[in-house]
C-alpha cells in the first residue's frame, strides 16, 4: 500500500515537473514554430500549432538583409570579454571579503549590490557623453567596460557565497608551506571554486548576451550585438511575427546551445555546497 | 598609470578608426517596408557615388526614437542621416539640432512636395528633412459586407454614418465585427485616432492659453462615442489592438470598417497576404458635425543631425532617396504599386501608378485634406493633427492614452478617464512652464 503511494505520488511530481518544463519552454517552441511560417499563418486565428505549410522564406529574408555573423561576433566577443574581466576583477575582491572578512565587509556587498537597484536609463546620458568624448561609442571595448561594470556585483556575490563554503584552513596550510598570495588563489582557492566559477561565468555569459539596454543605446552599426539585430524585425505598420520569430531563433540558438552543453555545470556549481 | 595609458591609447585607436572611411554614411532607419526596399536598392546609390558607403542600422520604431534622439540631444554624431517623423521635425528644428536641407540639387523639385506635407517637414520656409512617404488615415471598408448589410458608404461619411453601418455589418455568430478601431495605449497607437476623431467632433488638446481641454463637451462626445461603438460593434479585447493587430483582423476578413492610416490600404489589397483584397473600398475620414476630417498625416523623413561631418555626402543620400528618379528607380525594380506613396504630386499624376494603385486617388484626397497648421475647428496654440507637436506630447499622449485605454476596457469609466486625463495633463504641463 504505502508502495503505491509512492508511485503515485512519483507520478505526479513527474507530471507535474513535465508539465512545469513544458509551460516554462512553450514560449521557446512557438518561436521556432512560428519562425517557419507565413507572415499571414503566423497571425492566423485559431493558431495553427504544426499542419502549417513549412517555409524557411524568413530565414532566407533575414541572411540577406542582416549581416548575422557580425552581430554573433560582437555578442561572444561583447560577453565572453565582460565576464572574463569581471571575473579577474571579482575573484580577488570575493577574497578578500570570504577570508579576510571586516566590520565592513556586508555593507560593501550591500553597497555593490545596490548599483543594480538604479534603473539604468538613469545613467544614460551622462554615459553617453564620457563615451562620447571617449570615442567609445559604438565600439566593442565600449561595450565590455559597461556590461563587466554592470556585471560585477552579481560576480562578486555568487563568488562571496561559493568561497564562504571552502574552508579556510585550507588556505592557511596552503600559506604555512609558503605559498604566496598569487598563488594561494591560482592553485589552491581556484581549482577547488572551480564549480562555482563555472556557472558564475555561464551565467554571467547568458546574462551579458540577453543585455538589451546598454547594447542597443550605446550601439550604431560597428558593434551592435544579436540585440539589434532583433531589435531591427519589428515593425510599426505591417506584419512581422514570423521573421521577427526567425531572426530570434538565430539569436537565442548559439546560447541555447551551449546552456544545453553547460547544463551539468551549471546545475552543479547552483547547487554547490547545498547539501552541506 | 601604465594600464591608463593602454586603455586610453586603445580607446584613441578605436576612434581614429572610425574616422579611416571618411566617406561611410551610417543611416538610421525603421523596419518599414518601403525602407527595406530602399535598404536593397543600395547599390544604385554606391554605383552613381562610388566614394560613398552606406552602413544601415534598422531598429524597432520606439527603440530608433529612443535612440536618435539620445545621440542628436547630446551630439553624439552616431548617425549621418535618421529617418524621423512629422512630430520630431518642427521640433528638432527649432533645437537646432537638424541641418536645413538646402543642398539637395537641382532635380529634388522642391515644389512637387505635396504642400500639406511640405508644411509638415518645413520651418519658417526652410526644408528640415526630406520626406520619404507619407500617409493620412481613411476608411477601409468591405464592399462585399456592406452590400450584405444593405447599407452604403459615402464619400464623405459621417460618424454617425459609419456607426449606423457598423453595426450592421456586425455578425458576432461569425465572427464579423462592423468596426476595427485603434485600442492599445500610447501616443501615436491609440491617441494618433482618437486626438484625429476628437479633431472631427471640434475637440482640441488645449486652448490658446495651454488649458486642456477634456472637461469640455466635444471629448465626451467623442470618447464616448467611441466606447460605445467599439462596445456594441468592435472586435474583443480591442484595447490591445493597434495597426497591426487590426491589418491581420482585416486581412483575414473578420472586420467590416477600419479606419486607420492610409498606407494601409496597400497591404489590405495585396492578394499574397489579404483574403479581402478585391473586396475594399474607401472614404476620406468621417466628420462630426464639422468640415474637419481629422487632420491626420504622417511622413517618415529623412533628416541630417546638425553634428554630422559628413553633411554634404548625407544631401547626396537623401536626395538620390526622395527624389523623382528614386520612384522610378523602384517602379522598374518592383512595380508602381510598391512606390513609397504620399509625398509627391508628381506620383498621383502619373496614370501607370494610378493603375497599380486603386486607392491612389483617396490617399491623395486624404492628404490634401490634411492641414497640421490648423488642425481643429476652434483655435490652438499648437501645430500637429493625430498629435500635438510640443516635446512633452510623447509622455503625455501616452498617459492619456492609458485612461482612454480603460475606458475602453471597461475598467474605467468615460467620465473618469476624461478626469484623470485632465488633471495628469494639468499637471504636466504645469511642470513645463506652459500654464502659469
Amino acid at each position: 500500500m504505502a508502495r503505491s503511494v509512492t508511485t503515485q505520488r512519483k507520478l505526479t511530481f513527474t507530471i507535474l515537473g513535465w508539465a512545469i518544463g513544458l509551460l516554462i519552454f512553450f514560449p521557446i517552441l512557438w518561436t521556432f514554430l512560428t519562425s517557419f511560417k507565413t507572415e499571414g499563418t503566423a497571425v492566423a486565428t485559431p493558431p495553427q500549432f504544426l499542419f502549417f505549410d513549412w517555409t524557411l522564406e524568413n530565414y532566407h529574408e533575414v541572411q540577406s538583409r542582416s549581416d548575422y555573423m557580425k552581430h554573433v561576433t560582437n555578442s561572444v566577443v561583447i560577453s565572453v570579454g565582460s565576464t572574463l574581466i569581471g571575473l579577474a576583477l571579482a575573484i580577488p575582491a570575493a577574497w578578500a571579503m570570504a577570508f579576510s572578512p571586516t566590520k565592513r565587509t556586508k555593507d560593501v556587498l550591500m553597497w555593490m549590490l545596490s548599483t543594480k537597484m538604479m534603473p539604468p536609463v538613469g545613467v544614460l546620458v551622462p554615459l553617453y557623453l564620457i563615451f562620447r568624448d571617449w570615442g567609445l561609442l559604438d565600439t566593442r571595448l565600449g561595450l565590455v567596460a559597461v556590461l563587466t561594470m554592470i556585471n560585477l556585483p552579481i560576480i562578486v556575490w555568487m563568488l562571496y557565497t561559493y568561497f564562504k563554503e571552502i574552508p579556510g584552513e585550507i588556505l592557511e596550510a596552503a600559506r604555512m608551506d609558503g605559498a604566496s598570495l598569487m598563488k594561494e588563489i591560482v592553485y589552491v582557492l581556484t581549482p577547488m571554486a572551480v564549480p562555482g566559477i563555472a556557472s558564475t561565468m555561464l551565467l554571467n555569459i547568458i546574462l551579458a548576451w540577453n543585455e538589451a539596454f546598454w547594447t542597443l543605446n550605446l550601439t550604431a552599426a560597428n558593434a551592435a550585438p544579436l540585440t539589434a539585430f532583433i531589435a531591427s524585425y519589428s515593425s510599426p505598420e505591417g506584419l512581422f511575427w514570423a521573421k521577427l520569430s526567425a531572426a530570434s531563433t538565430m539569436a537565442i540558438a548559439p546560447i541555447l546551445i551551449m546552456g544545453w552543453f553547460s547544463q551539468k555545470q551549471l546545475v552543479r556549481g547552483l547547487t554547490f555546497g547545498a547539501v552541506k | 598609470m601604465l594600464s591608463r595609458t593602454l586603455l586610453l591609447g586603445a580607446a584613441s585607436v578605436l576612434a581614429m578608426s572610425s574616422f579611416a572611411h571618411a566617406e561611410t554614411l551610417t543611416i538610421a532607419t525603421v523596419n518599414n517596408g518601403d525602407m527595406v526596399r530602399m535598404q536593397k536598392l543600395t547599390e544604385d546609390f554606391t554605383k552613381k557615388n562610388p566614394d560613398i558607403q552606406l552602413e544601415w542600422v534598422t531598429l524597432e520604431e520606439n527603440v530608433l526614437r529612443q535612440r536618435v534622439t539620445t545621440d542628436i540631444a547630446t551630439k553624439g554624431g552616431q548617425y549621418d542621416v535618421m529617418t524621423i517623423g512629422t512630430y520630431e521635425v518642427p521640433i528638432w528644428a527649432k533645437q537646432g539640432w537638424l541641418l536645413p536641407l538646402d543642398g539637395l540639387g537641382a532635380d529634388y523639385d522642391k515644389a512637387d512636395l505635396l504642400p500639406a506635407i511640405d508644411a509638415a517637414v518645413s520651418v519658417d520656409g526652410k526644408l528640415y528633412a526630406s520626406p520619404f512617404y507619407g500617409e493620412s488615415a481613411m476608411v477601409m471598408y468591405r464592399t462585399d459586407l456592406a452590400e450584405k448589410a444593405g447599407v452604403k458608404i459615402s464619400e464623405k461619411p459621417t460618424w454617425d454614418e459609419i456607426a449606423d453601418a457598423a453595426k450592421k455589418m456586425t455578425d458576432k455568430s461569425t465572427e464579423t465585427y462592423g468596426i476595427c478601431l485603434r485600442g492599445k495605449a500610447g501616443w501615436g497607437e491609440n491617441m494618433a485616432l482618437l486626438t484625429a476623431m476628437s479633431n472631427s467632433f471640434g475637440g482640441r488638446w488645449f486652448d490658446e492659453k495651454w488649458q486642456p481641454q477634456f472637461d469640455q463637451p466635444e471629448w465626451k462626445k467623442a470618447l464616448t462615442f467611441y466606447v460605445d461603438l467599439m462596445k456594441e460593434a468592435g472586435p474583443p479585447g480591442a484595447s490591445s489592438n493597434g495597426f497591426n493587430e487590426n491589418l491581420a483582423l482585416f486581412q483575414t476578413g473578420k472586420c467590416g470598417i477600419w479606419i486607420d492610416a492610409t498606407v494601409a490600404a496597400s497591404f489590405v489589397t495585396n492578394p499574397k497576404d489579404s483574403k479581402v483584397a478585391d473586396k475594399v473600398g474607401y472614404a476620406l475620414f468621417p466628420t462630426g458635425g464639422f468640415e474637419n476630417h481629422g487632420n491626420w498625416l504622417w511622413a517618415w523623413n529623412l533628416g541630417i543631425p546638425a553634428g554630422t561631418k559628413k553633411a554634404e555626402a548625407a544631401q547626396k543620400f537623401v536626395s538620390w532617396a526622395t527624389d523623382k528618379a528614386y520612384t522610378e528607380l523602384v517602379a522598374s525594380k518592383e512595380g508602381w504599386a510598391n512606390v513609397p506613396p504620399g509625398t509627391r504630386k508628381s506620383l498621383y499624376a502619373n496614370p501607370e501608378y494610378e493603375k497599380a494603385a486603386p486607392f491612389a486617388k483617396i490617399t491623395l484626397d486624404a492628404m490634401n485634406a490634411a492641414n497640421t497648421t490648423k488642425p481643429t475647428v476652434k483655435p490652438v496654440p499648437y501645430t500637429g493633427g493625430q498629435f500635438v507637436a510640443i516635446p512633452e506630447f510623447q509622455g503625455i499622449g501616452t498617459a492619456v492614452g492609458q485612461q482612454f485605454s480603460a475606458a475602453l476596457a471597461g475598467s474605467m469609466k468615460v467620465d473618469q478617464a476624461l478626469q484623470s486625463a485632465q488633471a495628469l495633463t494639468t499637471r504636466e504641463m504645469t511642470k513645463g512652464g506652459y500654464i502659469k
